[in-house]
C-alpha cells in the first residue's frame, strides 16, 4: 500500500509503525456534521452572533445598568466634547461697525468658552443676518478657538418718517436702524407716507432728477402708497403720475427752467394726468389772477 | 429478478441524486489498501466553455477534490471477513478523503474484487411486432434473454447488452427505429457471490453512506487502462491486486468477460516472509524495494539486509542476495500468470482480433514484470497505468490506482446496463397506473 499523503516516513522506528487509526464512530460522525454546511454556518456565525446579542440584551435588561451605560456614554462625550482642541474662547467681528458689532453680541448670547460641538452655528448665522443692520453674515470656527463672525453692513440712503418711528433705509428699502430725529441725519433725504420703504429706489431716481431743486427740496410724500409728491419748501408741491414720475418732474424741472414756474406763487403743479398739467395758485396769485380778469372784461366792455 | 431491478433502479436514482448535488465519493475496496476519492461534478459545459476542449473519456466532467488511502484490515481475498475492521477501514478512508475536499459525501459508489465473479454471455431474440424498432422492443429483447441457473445465493452486478443485431445486420450499437423483422441481443452478464455483496453493502451503511452504484474492480480497472482502440479491438486487462487478480476482457467498447484469479501479491510477501524468515512487514518492503521478476548476474552481488530487532545478533545482521529474493518471487508469479493464461484460454481469447494484454494494479511495478508476463501471455503486452483525471494526486497516479479511478470513470459514465432500459409492458403489475398511462400513450 503506498500512502498519498504525509511525509516519507524517515526511520526504520517509524516506518514499521506507521499510525494510521480508525476514527470512532463518534469521532466520525462529528466531523461529518461538522462538514454539513448549514450546521457549519449555524456554529460560525450563529452561535457567536446568538451568544453576543443574548449577552447583550441580557445585560441591558436591566434599568439600572442602562441608566450606567448611559451616563457613563454622556460622560465620555462630555469628557471629548471639552478637549482643549475644541474650546471656543472668543469671537471676532470682521466688517461692522461698533455698535453694529455691540448689537450682534448682544443679539448671540455666548458664554465663552465653550465647546465647539454646543455651538449651532447655521443657527447663529441666520440670528445675525436677522440684524436689521446686516445685510449677509458668514460664521465659521477659526483656529486657536475664534469664532469668526463676517458681516457685510447695509448703508442706509434715505430718512423714512413712518407713522411709528424715523427710521434710516437702504437702496432696498430695508430698514437699518431707528433714529430719533431727522435732523440727526441731514446727509440723507426724507420720504414720508405709508408704504414708502416699499419704493425706495424709485424715491431715488426722482431725488437725482430732482438735483437742480436741492436747496429747495423738503422730501417726497408717498401717496396713497401708489406715487410719490414732491414737495419743496413754501409748501409748494409736485404731484406726480404713479407711471414713469422721472419724465414728469423733468418736464417741469423744463417749464422752470423756461418760465421760472417755481418762483410764482403757485402751490401745487398737478402731473398726476401728464398730457394735461394742471396749476394750483397761491391765494394772491388767485387775487391778482381775477383782478386781471375783472381787468380784462372791463376793458372789453368798455371796448365794445 | 424485479428485485435485483428494482434494487439497481434505486441506486441510479441515488447516482442521478449525487449529481444534483454534485459530489460523490467512490471506494474501492480491495484486499491490501482501500481507496477513496472525493468527486465534484461541475457540469461539462462550463469547463467546455473554459478552456475549448471536449470532453476527454468523460473526465473532464469532475474533478477530484479528495483522495484518501488506508491500509486495508478485516478483508480478505476482496471480501468482508471481519466486518467491524472493514467498517473502521472505510471510515478512516473516507474520513480523510472528506477532510482532504472539506466537503461532506453522502453518496458512495464501490467498486470491490472479490466475490468470485463469474461471467455469462446471454443471447435473446424476439419478432418485431411492428416494422420499426421501438424502445418497447428493445426492453422485450432484453426481457427474452434466456436466463442461466446462476447459483444459489449470487447475484447479477452487471448486466450490459453488448450487441444488437436485426435479421442479418449484426454490431448495431442502438437499434432504435430501424426496420427489421427480428431483433435480437447479446448480452453480458456478471455475477457475484451474494453474501459478500450483503456484507459490503452492510459495512458502508454502517458508516452512514447510501450506496450510489457497485462496479466490479476488474471492469473499472479496464475502463481506466485500456485506451480507446484497445477497448473497441479487443484486449485484456489484468488487474494484479493484493489478493485477486482480476481479469476483463474488452471488445467493442464493452466488457465482454471477466473472471478472477485469487492470487496477488499478498502471496508473493507471504512466500518472501516464508522463505528469507522474516516478519511480513519487512518482506513487503523488500518486495517493494528490491523485488523483481528477472534476475541477472549483477543480483548475485547485490545483498540485501533483512534487519530484524530479535537482539540476536547473528539473526538480525542477516542478509539475502537479490538473486535469492527473485528465486522466491518468481514462481509465484509465474503462477498467477499461468493461471491467468488458463482463464484467458477459457474465454476463448485467442479468437480476438487484437490480443492486447494490459497488466496493471500494484503487482504489475515488479520490475521485469512485463518481460515474464509476454513468455507466459502472449506477445503484446504492455504495464498500464490508469488515465489522468483532474484534480488526481500524483502519488495515486500509479497503477493500484486504476481501480479506482475506473470507478470514477464509470460514476460520471455508466454504462447503459439492463436496468437502465425500460421494463417490458408486460412485467407491470396488472392494475399499475403506469401500465394504464402506456396504453393509453400507445393506442392515442
Amino acid at each position: 500500500m503506498r500512502p498519498l499523503r504525509a511525509g516519507r516516513p524517515t526511520t526504520p522506528a517509524r516506518r514499521r509503525a506507521r499510525r494510521d487509526p480508525a476514527p470512532s464512530r463518534l469521532a466520525y460522525r462529528l466531523h461529518r456534521l461538522w462538514l454539513t454546511p448549514l450546521f457549519r454556518g449555524i456554529i460560525r456565525i450563529g452561535l457567536p452572533v446568538a451568544l453576543i446579542l443574548g449577552g447583550g440584551i441580557a445585560y441591558l435588561s436591566d434599568d439600572a445598568r442602562r441608566e450606567d451605560l448611559q451616563a457613563w456614554l454622556a460622560e465620555q462625550r462630555r469628557a471629548f466634547e471639552e478637549r482643549p482642541e475644541f474650546v471656543v474662547k472668543l469671537m471676532a467681528i470682521d466688517g461692522a461697525s461698533a455698535e453694529l458689532a455691540e448689537d450682534i453680541r448682544e443679539a448671540v448670547p455666548i458664554d465663552f468658552p465653550v465647546s465647539q460641538f454646543d455651538l449651532d452655528l447655521e443657527h447663529i448665522r441666520r440670528t445675525i443676518a436677522g440684524l436689521d443692520a446686516v445685510a449677509e453674515a458668514e460664521v465659521s470656527l477659526r483656529g486657536q478657538g475664534v469664532l469668526q463672525v463676517s458681516v457685510r453692513q447695509r448703508v442706509p440712503v434715505v430718512v423714512w418718517r413712518g407713522r411709528r418711528e424715523i427710521a434710516l433705509l437702504d437702496e432696498t428699502g430695508h430698514r437699518v436702524a431707528a433714529v430719533i430725529a431727522r435732523a440727526m441725519r441731514p446727509d440723507l433725504p426724507l420720504i414720508a407716507g405709508d408704504g414708502a420703504d416699499r419704493a425706495v429706489p424709485e424715491a431715488l431716481r426722482l431725488m437725482a432728477a430732482a438735483e437742480p431743486l436741492k436747496a429747495r427740496l423738503r422730501g417726497l410724500v408717498r401717496m396713497g402708497e401708489r406715487r410719490w409728491d414732491l414737495v419743496l419748501d413754501r409748501d409748494q408741491r409736485i404731484l406726480l403720475p404713479e407711471g414713469d414720475p422721472v419724465t414728469a418732474l423733468e418736464r417741469v424741472l423744463a417749464l422752470d427752467a423756461a418760465t421760472d414756474l417755481l418762483a410764482r406763487d403757485i402751490t401745487t403743479i398737478d402731473m398726476r394726468i401728464p398730457a394735461r398739467p394742471t396749476l394750483r395758485l397761491g391765494p394772491g396769485a388767485r387775487e391778482a389772477f381775477r383782478m386781471i380778469n375783472l381787468f380784462e372784461l372791463e376793458e372789453g366792455a368798455v371796448g365794445q | 429478478m424485479s428485485d435485483l431491478h428494482a434494487r439497481q433502479r434505486a441506486m441510479r436514482a441515488m447516482r442521478k441524486a449525487a449529481m444534483q448535488r454534485g459530489v460523490i465519493a467512490v471506494l474501492d475496496v480491495g484486499s491490501s489498501k482501500i481507496a477513496c476519492l472525493v468527486l465534484r461534478f461541475d457540469g461539462a459545459e462550463r469547463i467546455a466553455g473554459d478552456e475549448g476542449v471536449g470532453s476527454l473519456a468523460g473526465q473532464s466532467t469532475f474533478r477530484v477534490i479528495g483522495a484518501a488511502t488506508t491500509r486495508s484490515r478485516g478483508v480478505r481475498f476482496g471480501e468482508v471477513e471481519a466486518m467491524g475492521e472493514t467498517e473502521r477501514a472505510i471510515r478512516t478512508a473516507l474520513q480523510s478523503a472528506q477532510k482532504m475536499a472539506n466537503q461532506r459525501v453522502d453518496h458512495v459508489i464501490v467498486g470491490f474484487s472479490g466475490a468470485r465473479v463469474r461471467s455469462y454471455g446471454l443471447a435473446g431474440s424476439i419478432g418485431l411486432e411492428e416494422t420499426a424498432v421501438s424502445e418497447q422492443d428493445v426492453a422485450r429483447v432484453l426481457a427474452a434473454c434466456d436466463m442461466p441457473d446462476i447459483g444459489e445465493g449470487r447475484e447479477v452486478l452487471h448486466a450490459q447488452p453488448v450487441n444488437f443485431a436485426l435479421d442479418h445486420r449484426s454490431g448495431l450499437t442502438d437499434p432504435r427505429g430501424q426496420i427489421g423483422n427480428r431483433l435480437s441481443v447479446d448480452m453480458h452478464m456478471l455475477t457475484v457471490d451474494g453474501a459478500a455483496v450483503h456484507n459490503l453493502l452492510r459495512c458502508i451503511n454502517r458508516c452512514d453512506l447510501e450506496v450510489a452504484g457497485l462496479a466490479s474492480a476488474a471492469y473499472t480497472s479496464g475502463i481506466s487502462t485500456l485506451v480507446e482502440d484497445e477497448q473497441e479491438l479487443g484486449a485484456a486487462c489484468i488487474d494484479m491486486g493484493g489478493a485477486v487478480t482480476g481479469i476483463s476482457i474488452f471488445m467493442k467498447k464493452h466488457m465482454i468477460y471477466a473472471d478472477s484469479v485469487r492470487l496477488g501479491g499478498d502471496h508473493i510477501t507471504l512466500d518472501i516472509s516464508k522463505g528469507l524468515q522474516v516478519p511480513l512487514a519487512t518482506a513487503e518492503r523488500i518486495k517493494t524495494l528490491n523485488g523483481g521478476a528477472v534476475a541477472t548476474g549483477m543480483d548475485d552481488r547485490d545483498m540485501i539486509e533483512l534487519g530484524g530487532d530479535s537482539g540476536d545478533w547473528e539473526h538480525d545482521r542477516r542478509t539475502a542476495s537479490r538473486a535469492e529474493l527473485i528465486g522466491i518471487m518468481r514462481p509465484r508469479i509465474e503462477e498467477i500468470l499461468e493461471e491467468v493464461r488458463l482463464r484467458l484460454d477459457a474465454a476463448g481469447f485467442e479468437c480476438l482480433p487484437s490480443q492486447q494484454i494490459v497488466l496493471t494494479g500494484g503487482v504489475s511495478q515488479i520490475p521485469g514484470l512485463d518481460g515474464l508476463a509476454a513468455r507466459i501471455l502472449g506477445n503484446s503486452v504492455r504495464l498500464g497505468r490508469p488515465l489522468r483525471v483532474q484534480g488526481l494526486p500524483q502519488a495515486a497516479t500509479g497503477p493500484a490506482f486504476s481501480a479506482v479511478v475506473g470507478l470514477s470513470l464509470f460514476a460520471a459514465h455508466p454504462q447503459d446496463e439492463w436496468w437502465d432500459f425500460e421494463m417490458p409492458a408486460e412485467r407491470y403489475p396488472a392494475r399499475s397506473l403506469r401500465r394504464a398511462m402506456r396504453w393509453f400513450k400507445e393506442n392515442w
